[in-house]
């Protein structure tokens, strides 16, 4: 076989006077082809016997009616006019199917564990390293114009996040997830950070399905995305007042149903616990600052009632072969840290919609919109403490309700392969001004805010991509700030898939 | 007396929602492996295919309607090369059906018992988006064809025993019919056995191996990358020396760049397609799908070396 294929190098190269250089690359190539024949030919022998062994078993015992119309017994040579019928034979590299060799493989079992990335793993192990440099006019970057936590931090260089996902099979009956974020702060401190860690069932009856672990709360779309799969470089504002810097994510259970209808609807629910920096509405401590005027504390609730209750609804239906319709409602319940029975709840509704024509390329060109709204109320505790503004301690806050709203929409629209322009739009704003503003004066984290954010991204490859782009900010009383960011991007290893 | 009608309803809603399952009911990833499983199945199964024949199936959107076809499924058909990598896992996890799971007898690898070509030797993004095990597109050769009607036959007559008969019968007839065409396939490429071909994209290796072709010039500088000026003009020169008078592309890539590198080397653009259904008129035919490939190729090449001939 070998032989032969050296034979039709020889004879593939035209001997006139292809220059030198490209006859070392056809016979480097040929190389490589034979060193794959090689090793081929071994895998080819497992496989046929496999294949082999299989319809053995298949035929033997006696599969009912005997009609013996019998299968091929031989995958390769049965073909029909293989290489034999007096036609011509092929000529190509063609190792001819060779006898199986021997080894002898048993079935699966369920005690058996599951393989996954092409068998050649237990673990899918994928690295997303993500970067972005600009500046911005505004003074306060860092939660100040920019309210994520994997937003661009600071004029000059950010390291957005270096994400390190492991994921696979655990056994026949639980699916295991991680994703373990590195991040260097505006500061230059380094952290950690356990971004999700869960396991999930694969085979509960009844379409049913349960997540528990670290993990994002099912609440709208851009909440349970993670950066490297944003069309933007930083989060919305919506997400960022009310969601939290992080988004909203903490130790829980999730259960989901796949409703039996002829569209995909499926049900969530999700019981959280409510404390801590990643369930920013809700027990959160704040770093030990106030919130709308009130010291915070983590400490309130430590029955069930302490628990944050996420429960969502989506459903989807293609409008065509060519667009596809998702929405959702979503809601979070649970206690908050301005007082000792003090709720907050936020509700959400969210839209995607996406045309990418029957014959696309690579997944261009398309057009997809986004968006998602948002309305939070947060019961403020009565105090007496409140301490807002330097001076202003002592003064006796109220109890009383705080509404916000929050908007972003955003249009993408991959033009050409491997190139999206896109659009955002943010809206954040107060219902009513509150009491205690009244008399601390105005919050700015309640204060109407707009902002735009055009942008554009090349991914020069399915692995790598650049991105630029352009926030006007309008922040009530505190001006127009505009801003400018390039963010680069690789990922390693692992195909990372995405949910629709 | 209220309660029997209510029980009455719920029982008609649920006999609504949950189908009598009379028919196998098999989804496959891409339009060729339902093809296959349409020549065997007949009208014992129900099939649906997620991919579009038309789209780039390595660029599936994960779609929440595909799961709803995955979560009912009790077959799926897939490549098992990667070439479905980027969508299959999230909707296999929406589905959670234990049907499909890794190793479960409705979960089937379609290569299984194919050769496959261009194991790649080490695992390296700096040559493009390879894939870990082999060139995914076999079912260009007819000869796998008849490997996976084989492995679909032994699959079908296990998973549904009382149409066994049926489905040994349909294998019969598929492999007879395969068996003339390819013969004739043979007989119509004969005539051009060592001829170059160039192609867009790197899925026609298998094909090529069988009808005794040389497709190795691609205008994609490595795959899934866009052709770059510098590689299209090394492309054009090889082109010419090896004299490749006919670029493949599938209808979903870009056409103005084969017909650029065509212009300069006075090489024909078909349109051909891996998947039946890539092209009209090879809807759910795997046979009429190699036939358009062959017949085309073929007609290419004939008038390229008459007119290559006249010049001369």
């Amino acid at each position: 076989m070998i032989a032969s294929a050296l034979g039709l190098g020889a004879t593939a190269l035209p001997a006139q006077e292809t220059n030198q250089s490209s006859q070392i690359q056809q016979l480097q190539q040929q190389i490589r082809q034979l060193q794959a024949t090689i090793e081929q030919t071994e895998q080819q022998h497992r496989q046929q016997l496999e294949a082999l062994r299989k319809q053995v078993e298949a035929l033997q015992p006696p599969p009912p009616p005997a009609a013996p119309v019998a299968l091929p017994a031989t995958p390769e040579p049965a073909a029909p006019g293989g290489p034999a019928p007096g036609g011509p034979a092929p000529t190509g590299s063609a190792p001819a199917a060779a006898p199986p060799a021997a080894g002898e493989k048993k079935g699966w079992s369920p005690a058996d564990p599951i393989q996954i990335g092409g068998g050649r793993a237990y673990m899918n192990l994928g690295l997303v390293g993500t970067f972005a440099a600009g500046g911005s006019t505004a003074h306060g970057i860092e939660g100040g114009t920019q309210l994520g936590g994997h937003d661009p931090n600071q004029n000059g260089f950010t390291v957005q996040g270096i994400e390190a996902n492991f994921a696979g099979a655990v056994d026949p009956y639980f699916r295991g997830n991680a994703n373990v974020v590195y991040e260097i702060d505006s500061r230059g401190e380094s952290f950690l950070e356990l971004e999700e860690a869960w396991l999930e069932t694969v085979s509960l009856p009844a379409n049913l399905q349960v997540r528990a672990g670290q993990f994002l709360t099912d609440f709208g779309r851009i909440n349970t995305q993670h950066p490297h799969s944003w069309t933007f470089v930083d989060s919305p504002l919506a997400s960022g007042r009310f969601l939290g810097p992080d988004g909203l994510r903490n130790p829980g259970a999730r259960l989901s149903w796949l409703a039996p209808l002829p569209f995909y609807s499926e049900l969530f629910l999700a019981v959280q616990n409510s404390q801590g920096e990643t369930a920013n509405s809700f027990r959160n401590d704040n770093g030990g600052e106030p919130m709308f005027g009130r010291p915070l504390s983590q400490d309130t609730g430590n029955s069930l009632n302490g628990l944050l209750l996420a429960p969502r609804y989506a459903a989807s239906f293609d409008l065509s072969d060519t667009q596809t319709l998702l929405a959702g409602v979503s809601a979070a319940f649970g206690p908050n840290g301005s007082g000792t029975d003090t709720d907050t709840q936020i509700y959400g509704a969210d839209l995607f919609w996406k045309w990418k024509p029957a014959r696309h390329h690579g997944g261009f060109p398309f057009v997809s919109w986004q968006t998602e709204a948002m309305l939070r109320r947060y019961q403020a505790g009565a105090t007496a403490a409140g301490s807002y503004t330097p001076g202003a301690s002592g003064v006796y806050l109220p109890g009383e309700t705080l509404a916000d709203w929050g908007l972003y929409s955003q249009i993408a629209w991959g033009f050409r392969k491997d190139w999206v322009a896109a659009l955002r739009g943010d809206y954040v704003l107060p219902v009513d001004k509150a009491a205690y503003e009244w008399i601390l004066g105005d919050d700015p984290s309640r204060l109407p805010r707009w902002r735009f954010s055009p942008n554009l991204t090349w991914y020069l490859s399915e692995f790598s991509k650049l991105r630029l782009q352009y926030n006007y900010d309008d922040r009530q009383q505190l001006g127009i700030d505009h801003s400018v960011w390039l963010q680069f991007e690789f990922s390693l290893g692992a195909h990372a898939a995405h949910k629709f | 007396m209220k309660t029997p009608h209510i029980l009455l309803t719920a029982l008609a809603w649920l006999s609504f929602l949950l189908p009598a399952q009379a028919r196998l009911n098999v989804v496959a990833t891409t339009s060729d492996f339902a093809a296959l499983a349409k020549a065997i199945g007949g009208d014992q199964v129900e099939i649906s295919t997620l991919a579009q024949p038309t789209e780039d199936p390595h660029f599936v959107d994960a779609k929440p309607s595909l799961i709803l076809k995955l979560n009912r499924a009790q077959v799926l058909l897939e490549g098992g090369a990667e070439l479905e990598a980027g969508w299959l896992a999230p909707l296999l996890q929406g589905a959670r059906n234990p049907r499909l799971a890794a190793g479960a007898p409705g979960r089937i690898r379609c290569n299984e018992g194919v050769a496959m070509l261009e194991i790649p030797a080490q695992l390296d993004r700096s040559e493009g988006d390879i894939h870990a095990s082999g060139n995914p597109h076999y079912l260009t050769d007819p000869a796998n064809a008849q490997i996976v009607a084989s492995h679909l036959a032994e699959v079908f007559c296990q998973l549904d025993p009382k149409s066994a008969a049926n489905y040994r019968a349909n294998l019969k007839t598929f492999a007879d019919h395969l068996a003339a065409r390819m013969a004739a396939w043979q007989k119509l490429l004969a005539p051009f056995q060592g001829c170059h071909v160039a192609a867009y994209h790197n899925s026609w290796p298998y094909f090529a191996r069988r009808f005794g072709l040389h497709i190795q010039l691609f205008l994609e500088p490595k795959p899934g990358l866009p052709p770059t000026p510098a590689h299209l003009a090394g492309i054009i020169a090889r082109m010419k020396a090896e004299q490749a008078r006919v670029i493949f592309v599938e209808p979903y890539l870009n056409r103005r760049t084969a017909d650029s590198v065509a212009r300069s080397t006075g090489a024909k653009v078909i349109e051909v397609a891996y998947l039946p259904g890539g092209i009209k008129g090879t809807e759910n035919d795997y046979v009429k799908l190699i036939d358009q490939v062959v017949n085309s190729l073929a007609r290419a090449l004939a008038e390229t070396r008459n007119q290559a001939g006249q010049t001369e």
